[in-house]
């Protein structure tokens, strides 16, 4: 992975939660050992179901929460490593590195206007020298995520879902970050809207190139804006590919399912096509089953995959899956 | 895919385009445009919250009864010519005879001095006291006595409530279990013993040190209570904002302030305390009645403002003696500390209605 320049490294990263469980306090493995990388100006793509990590490596990446153990390489810095004790002030780095949220309702303050919302992030890293100039970057910050000028000094409930997201676009991109994580941030939008929103990113992106962690349950979304996808199950990542590789010529069973689970907009088509259904549910991140944590739901598990986790091999052109059998 | 025509069901409701050219329709004026624009007025917190407390008549009621009292303990001695420590004198002379006088009663020397010189006295609007001291006046400065003390005690409180109890629910943890624990602590106390205790031990050293300050004449004791309610009152209210700010910091905004970069002490004013503001002026208002009524009950205990100072609890004590001949005398403190606490607790309900809501 070190020929081409990546703007963001993670390895073997591990967050864990401490539960309590009546005396005990047990580790929740919300996100274990997992390592990608992203270019400048690309997006990566994860999705994976509810509670698999997804949200936790995000928000473990810029910082939100303290890492338990791996390794994260921003712009040829180290930001984090847990060998060598390295644990640098994140103050400097959150002009580089930015996050728009998943529910525009909580994410925004309901006590500041748009204009202060957008503004903070100006205030905390002191980027502007005059009142005028601080107007003027919020309201052109306004402009570039579609929303209208006039409506700076509202609050944000008295915008509609898609127009708050798109404030929440704006705080992100307020400090020209070179990264930004992208916390499910259609999930919560009806579906007119979410098409909107994404091809705003997409053009945000081809403007100010910037490269993305697009976090999503929904594939299509995914496949539409990614370069790359990675598939997470568990706090695992099974597979890592370019989108359409992934989407032509999935490897991992549990990406297959994933695939097969997405709604065909042509009947006729979706009569033809087989759904593969997973049986049992996804075990407790608290009980994980020991090697491949998908064992248990795979028809295609063997001992050894009870025995070990399978690593992330290349299958040529960049195709990363963890699996013993495929 | 080839463009082919759509046939279309013979059932079908949907308008027929292809019978329409563009001469059948006409473009939208801007007038039109804009009735299409749905954004309704913008509100502030305020004044949403404004909006919805004038439609509550109780509280609205209970505003203008405040004012009112308020009003006449700030107008009321600029015009009667007695004092509260003042035995009434007529012609520079101690009237005996002026003592417990009813309803805007004159004495007998009063009425001969007013046939003689013409002059005319002001009236004893409540009468006078045993000491022949004007009840109006007392009464006043027993109600200025009493919300001084209710509002001071309630901010005191406040301050050290929302500063403890913000640094506790924000930081959680270790510091909150510390923190909260302590809070437990004093909660276990018995409030009125250490009071009482406090008083009494706080007279003797205080009132000494007193002496020619500003506080002198509010005497030891009022200090003294003013020092147990910073040090005992808080706890309920330091609970309270630990609790709100437990939730209000799992909200995504929080977390989004900690990803641009604000510091901690920028994200609790900035964003945790302006959002349980409503809690904070709720409670503030209920919490002046209880301070009133602390005082009041220590005063009726005699260990209240000091004399000659009244309060309005130390009148209704000092009336406690002469209770079968001038009942009035004790009606007329209840009934001013039954309004003040009634108004301040309904405006504290109206406040909470007004303001505690979400706003999405």
């Amino acid at each position: 992975m070190s020929e081409e320049k990546y703007l963001l490294e993670v390895e073997h990263l591990k967050q864990y939660f401490p539960v309590k469980d009546g005396f005990r306090t047990v580790p929740l493995k919300a996100v274990d050992d997992i390592s990608f990388a992203i270019k400048p100006g690309e997006t990566l793509g994860l999705v994976g179901e509810s509670g698999c990590g997804k949200t936790t490596v995000g928000r473990t990446l810029l910082r939100l929460y303290q890492p338990t153990a791996g390794r994260i390489v921003f712009d040829d810095e180290v930001l984090f490593d847990s060998e060598k004790k390295i644990d640098v002030d994140m103050h400097p780095y959150r002009k580089k590195m930015q996050m728009v949220f998943q529910d525009p309702y909580s994410s925004l303050d309901p006590r500041m206007t748009v204009e202060d919302i957008i503004g903070e992030p100006l205030d905390v890293h002191k980027l502007y020298t005059s009142k005028g100039e601080r107007r003027d970057k919020i309201l052109s910050l306004m402009e570039t995520v579609g929303l209208n000028a006039e409506h700076a000094m509202r609050y944000a409930h008295e915008f509609s879902g898609g127009q708050r997201q798109r404030i929440g676009i704006a705080r992100a991109l307020a400090v020209n970050p070179k990264f930004i994580v992208c916390d499910e941030p259609v999930s919560a939008l009806d579906v007119s809207i979410q098409a909107q929103v994404v091809n705003m990113f997409e053009e945000l992106q081809e403007k100010l190139g910037m490269a993305y962690l697009f976090i999503a349950h929904d594939l299509l979304v995914v496949h539409h804006i990614s370069d790359r996808i990675a598939v997470m199950y568990l706090g695992h990542i099974m597979e890592i590919a370019d989108a359409d590789d992934l989407n032509d010529n999935p490897v991992h069973p549990y990406t297959l399912s994933l695939l097969s689970a997405v709604p065909i907009p042509d009947p006729i088509t979706a009569r033809k096509s087989k759904r593969i259904i997973l049986e049992g549910d996804v075990p407790s991140p608290l009980k994980m089953p020991s090697g491949c944590p998908f064992r248990t739901r795979c028809r295609y598990a063997t001992e050894q995959c009870a025995k070990e986790m399978p690593p992330l091999t290349d299958r040529g052109n960049g195709h990363f899956v963890a699996c013993w059998e495929k | 895919m080839e463009n082919k025509e759509l046939k279309r069901g013979f059932l079908s409701a949907q308008v027929d385009i292809s019978k329409f050219n563009a001469g059948n329709f006409e473009k939208a004026t801007d007038e039109e445009k804009r009735q299409q624009d749905v954004m309704g007025e913008s509100t502030t917190f305020f004044k949403d919250g404004m909006r919805r407390l004038r439609k509550n008549p109780l509280a609205m009621g209970s505003i203008v009864i405040l004012a009112v009292i308020i009003l006449i303990i700030l107008i009321a001695p600029h015009f009667v010519p007695y004092s509260y420590d003042q035995i009434i004198t007529v012609g520079g002379v101690r009237d005996k005879g002026c003592t417990n006088l009813g309803f805007m009663e004159y004495s007998d020397k009063e009425l001969q001095y007013m046939e003689e010189t013409g002059e005319k006295l002001f009236p004893h609007i409540f009468g006078t006291d045993g000491l022949g001291r004007d009840y109006f006046i007392r009464v006043i400065y027993g109600t200025r006595v009493s919300l001084a003390v209710g509002i001071v005690a309630a901010v005191m409180v406040v301050i050290i409530g929302i500063i403890y109890g913000s640094i506790a629910g924000y930081f959680g943890g270790k510091v909150d279990l510390i923190m909260m624990r302590i809070v437990d602590i004093i909660y276990s106390l018995p409030e009125m013993l250490i009071i009482i205790l406090l008083s009494v031990v706080l007279k003797e050293t205080l009132t000494e040190k007193l002496v020619g300050t500003v506080f002198s004449k509010l005497g030891a004791n009022m200090i003294s209570m003013f020092i147990v309610f910073g040090l005992l009152y808080w706890v309920s209210m330091a609970r309270l904002i630990r609790g709100q700010i437990l939730t209000i910091k799992n909200n995504e905004y929080v977390l989004a302030a900690k990803c641009i970069g604000t510091s901690n002490r920028k994200i609790l004013t900035k964003h945790i305390l302006p959002n349980c503001l409503s809690v904070i002026i709720i409670t503030t208002a209920l919490q002046i009645p209880s301070a009133i009524f602390t005082e009041s009950y220590l005063s009726f205990l005699g260990l209240g403002v000091s004399i000659p100072l009244a309060s309005l609890g130390s009148l209704a004590n000092d009336a406690r003696a002469g209770m079968q001949s001038y009942p009035a005398r004790l009606v007329i403190p209840a009934v001013i500390i039954c309004l003040i606490v009634l108004s301040l607790n309904l405006l504290g309900d109206g406040l909470r209605d007004a303001f505690d809501t979400k706003l999405d």
